[in-house]
């Protein structure tokens, strides 16, 4: 990355000269050096010392009001800037309320770096005040960590962990600091602590044989879909797939993650796939007789039941993670390595082609469900979701950075907000973690002041979370927040309607007033019910000054289709029953 | 099947844990694993075996490798390679009945290693089915075996067969840099990346 290698060497604390420092202050001294700006953390008695140090640094502390939201912003401003987030807390209750966002960063492949203080090294393993095994208790859901008991292993440790982080396939990785580790002091020098260079994955296959094959399956290949996952955003290799995707005339499919790794406009994109996916996304898939993975794992989201997933197709996937290849579908030819290299060396080698046939049999399929314009259709009195989510994009201009929750909106927002800008997505994909979107969207902010920053969540997910408003508040963050309301955690009653015979156990939600509870941050809002009110409120949300709340009641019973059963093959999807075809995405094909 | 696998890894606190817990994450129970030094300081080698379907041999060396601390992999169990195992057998006998025990560890290729009025102590190294075959042998005939230790297996391929990691670390070490901690090597030429004894066509099953 960039910013790895060059401290800021106008800092007096981080010059070329080894100089002695505590253990706090060469914390803060290798975050500056690594480039980081930004830190979101909750203070507490093992990681005073580390406090104590960052006001001689150049270093902007986000305080949060709940360590899972530290971790949280940290992964969003990952996402949204593709720079390293870090989030710190102390030993303890501080370091065990990371880890929900630590395990929903090592899901979707985040580099963060969470910093932990902990008891001092002599009392290590006697349950002392809030003690606990932070690196055992993380092990399975950090790509690394690390337990730094002595002041001169801590600078090493931290640049290790930020090329950890950042190199391969990204993911979390957590520096757990005894509090005597930051009181001692040690020789700092920042350029003798760097790590030992990246060591590629020793089982990266690329060679000119697979090549080959992967070429000749392109060039014999008659329907080809093109998979476009979050690799391609981590290999920053959006030009390269496109490139491939219009030298061939190979038509593109996108995971969740990967919707922004492909510009929503573009003609040869088909949308999303899988459970929630278009149909015809889902049958081009499913008569492929070659799929061109480029940076996704075939997730059960989005594969449905393997034994039918995709019989005709032969598979070519590129991958940097040898444990992703021939885990859940069998490849037929497997190119492990970075996607942007492998790319590279590909193209010159693919030729023109011409897909009009295949092409013009998937927008067959489509009918007239691709044109979806429901702008266009009469108000019946009932505001849908997704009415909400196409005016927000119509207003937005599909410019906006979209922080989703977990649930029925998350599905929503995919569905029908277009995406043309990488990153401007950001979604817990792999954990599914409710209580997400509010405290990313604040990292996100943070990461890109410039940009504009909707929060989507729904009535359920934004109360796991909600007391971050005061940290919006507190840090003056113009963040628009769309609660989209319907009374229930709706889709597990969507699940309960479908599977469970309507047995609404536990799913009616009862919410404070959202926007008195904005109003008591100090944060103004507005509710909406219907669907005239959705275009001016939006307008008058992005229009004020600070954050602005607005409480989109929403029609309760609605259902996110089309859906595929967990189960079931991905051409076999539940339809929106034919009397309520107002918010359809898709025509039977 | 039995997997072997062996590991190089850096001889740190909690690299056992960390292989441990990837084999439990996948519900795979570990039948024996050996640690010890090898010839390069700081390295570790453990050989690893476990029961597993065929087809996930792939996916445990893939993610043996995406732990930061394991250097090289190798699954022995796909070439020519002596494994070996040691144990211990502590056999209650007397004067009458020990010389028919000399006997049967004569056979065996046993030493006997420690004797007391009331026992003795067999030690032997082998393969898994020959240490096997003497216990047998022993319960067959009426002896009591009061305690038994076994190592596990230790495995090597044949040949002039190095991993190209220690290989690596050989080379430092011998131009004198033999006190600084081991550096994962850094530049694997494409050559040597290639090099690999897998390949995901291989692999399909």
């Amino acid at each position: 990355m960039s910013n790895s290698s060059n401290p800021r060497s106008s800092d007096p604390a981080i010059g070329s000269q080894p100089t002695r420092l505590t253990g706090a202050e060469t914390l803060w001294a290798t975050l500056v050096g690594e480039g980081v700006r930004d830190v979101f953390g909750y203070p507490g008695g093992a990681i005073l010392p580390a406090y104590d140090a960052l006001r001689k640094f150049p270093i902007r502390h986000i305080l949060v009001r709940h360590e899972q939201g530290a971790a949280h912003m940290a992964d969003g401003y990952a996402r949204a800037s593709g720079r390293v987030g870090v989030a710190v807390a102390t030993s303890g209750p501080g370091a065990t309320n990371l880890v929900t966002g630590i395990a929903t960063a090592m899901l979707d492949s985040i580099p963060i770096v969470c910093i932990t203080g902990q008891v001092s090294s002599k009392v290590l393993g006697t349950d002392a005040f809030q003690e606990v095994d932070i690196t055992g208790i993380t092990l399975p859901v950090t790509k690394h960590n690390y337990l730094v008991s002595r002041t001169e292993d801590l600078a090493p440790a931290l640049r290790e962990a930020f090329r950890v982080a950042q190199s391969g396939r990204p993911g979390p990785v957590l520096v757990d600091i005894t509090k005597d580790a930051q009181q001692n002091s040690a020789l700092f020098d920042f350029a003798g602590a760097a790590p030992a260079a990246y060591r590629p994955h020793p089982m990266l296959r690329a060679d000119s044989a697979s090549m080959r094959a992967a070429l000749e399956l392109l060039r014999t290949a008659k329907r080809p879909v093109l998979l476009a996952g979050h690799g391609i955003l981590h290999s920053r290799a959006l030009d390269q797939v496109r490139t491939l995707a219009e030298r061939a005339q190979i038509p593109v499919a996108c995971t969740l993650l990967g919707l922004t790794a492909f510009p929503a406009s573009h003609p040869l994109n088909l949308g999303m796939m899988g459970m929630h996916g278009e149909s015809w996304v889902n049958h081009a898939i499913q008569q492929a007789d070659l799929l061109i993975a480029c940076g996704m794992r075939f997730d059960d989201r989005v594969t449905g039941t393997l034994a039918t997933y995709a019989p005709k197709a032969k598979k070519i996937h590129i991958e940097i993670d040898p444990a992703e290849i021939n885990k859940n579908v069998p490849i037929d030819v497997a190119l492990i390595g970075d996607l942007k290299e492998i790319l590279e060396t590909l193209l010159p080698l693919v030729s023109e082609r011409d897909g009009s046939e295949w092409l013009h049999a998937i927008s067959t399929m489509k009918g007239s469900a691709a044109v979806r314009d429901i702008q266009q259709l009469p108000d019946n009195g009932h505001l849908y979701a997704a009415h909400v989510m196409h005016d927000l994009w119509r207003e937005t201009h599909g410019d906006a950075i979209v922080v989703t929750d977990v649930g029925q909106h998350q599905m929503w927002e995919a569905q029908y907000y277009k995406h043309e800008k990488p990153r401007s997505l950001i979604t817990s994909g792999g954990l599914g973690t409710m209580g997400f979107a509010l405290p990313a969207a604040i990292g996100a902010k943070v990461a890109c002041p410039d940009r504009e920053v909707w929060v989507v969540a729904g009535d359920g997910g934004f109360q796991m979370t909600s007391p971050e408003l005061a940290t919006i508040a507190q840090e003056k963050l113009k963040i628009n927040i769309a609660i989209v309301n319907n009374g229930y955690l709706g889709m597990v009653r969507q699940w309960q309607e479908f599977f469970y015979e309507k047995n609404y156990e536990s799913t009616p939600l009862l919410s404070p007033d959202f926007v008195k509870l904005a109003d008591a941050h100090g944060i103004p809002g507005a509710h909406v019910t219907q669907r005239s009110q959705v275009v001016s409120t939006v307008q008058t949300a992005r229009e004020h000054k600070g954050a602005f709340l607005i409480d989109f009641h929403v029609e309760q019973e609605d259902s996110v289709y089309p859906m595929i059963p967990s189960g079931a093959a991905l051409h076999e999807m539940i339809r929106r029953p034919p009397e309520n075809r107002l918010v359809e995405t898709a025509n039977e094909s | 099947m039995l997997h072997t696998f062996v590991a190089l890894v850096e001889d740190k606190p909690g690299v056992l844990t960390r292989v441990a817990s990837l084999f439990r994450r996948l519900n795979i129970n570990i039948t024996s694993l050996t640690v010890g030094n090898t010839e390069n300081d700081g390295v570790s080698r453990m050989t690893i075996v476990a029961e597993a379907a065929e087809d996930r041999a792939h996916r445990m060396m893939a993610s043996l490798y995406k732990l930061e601390n394991v250097l090289e992999v190798d699954d022995v169990g796909r070439h020519s390679a002596v494994i070996r195992e040691l144990a211990l057998l502590k056999v209650e006998c007397d004067a009458k009945n020990r010389a028919d025990l000399f006997q049967l560890a004569e056979v065996f290729h046993a030493r006997i290693v420690d004797l007391a009025p009331e026992s003795l102590m067999m030690e032997i190294t082998g393969s898994a089915s020959k240490i096997e075959g003497l216990v047998q042998i022993l319960v067959q005939a009426g002896y009591r075996i009061l305690e038994m230790a076994r190592t596990g297996r230790m495995a090597m391929r044949r040949g002039r067969h190095t991993s190209r990691v220690l290989a690596a670390l050989s080379d430092t070490s011998s131009t004198g840099s033999s006190s600084s901690p081991p550096q994962k090597p850094a530049n694997l030429t494409a050559d040597q990346k290639q090099s690999g004894n897998w390949s995901a066509e291989q692999n399909r099953s």
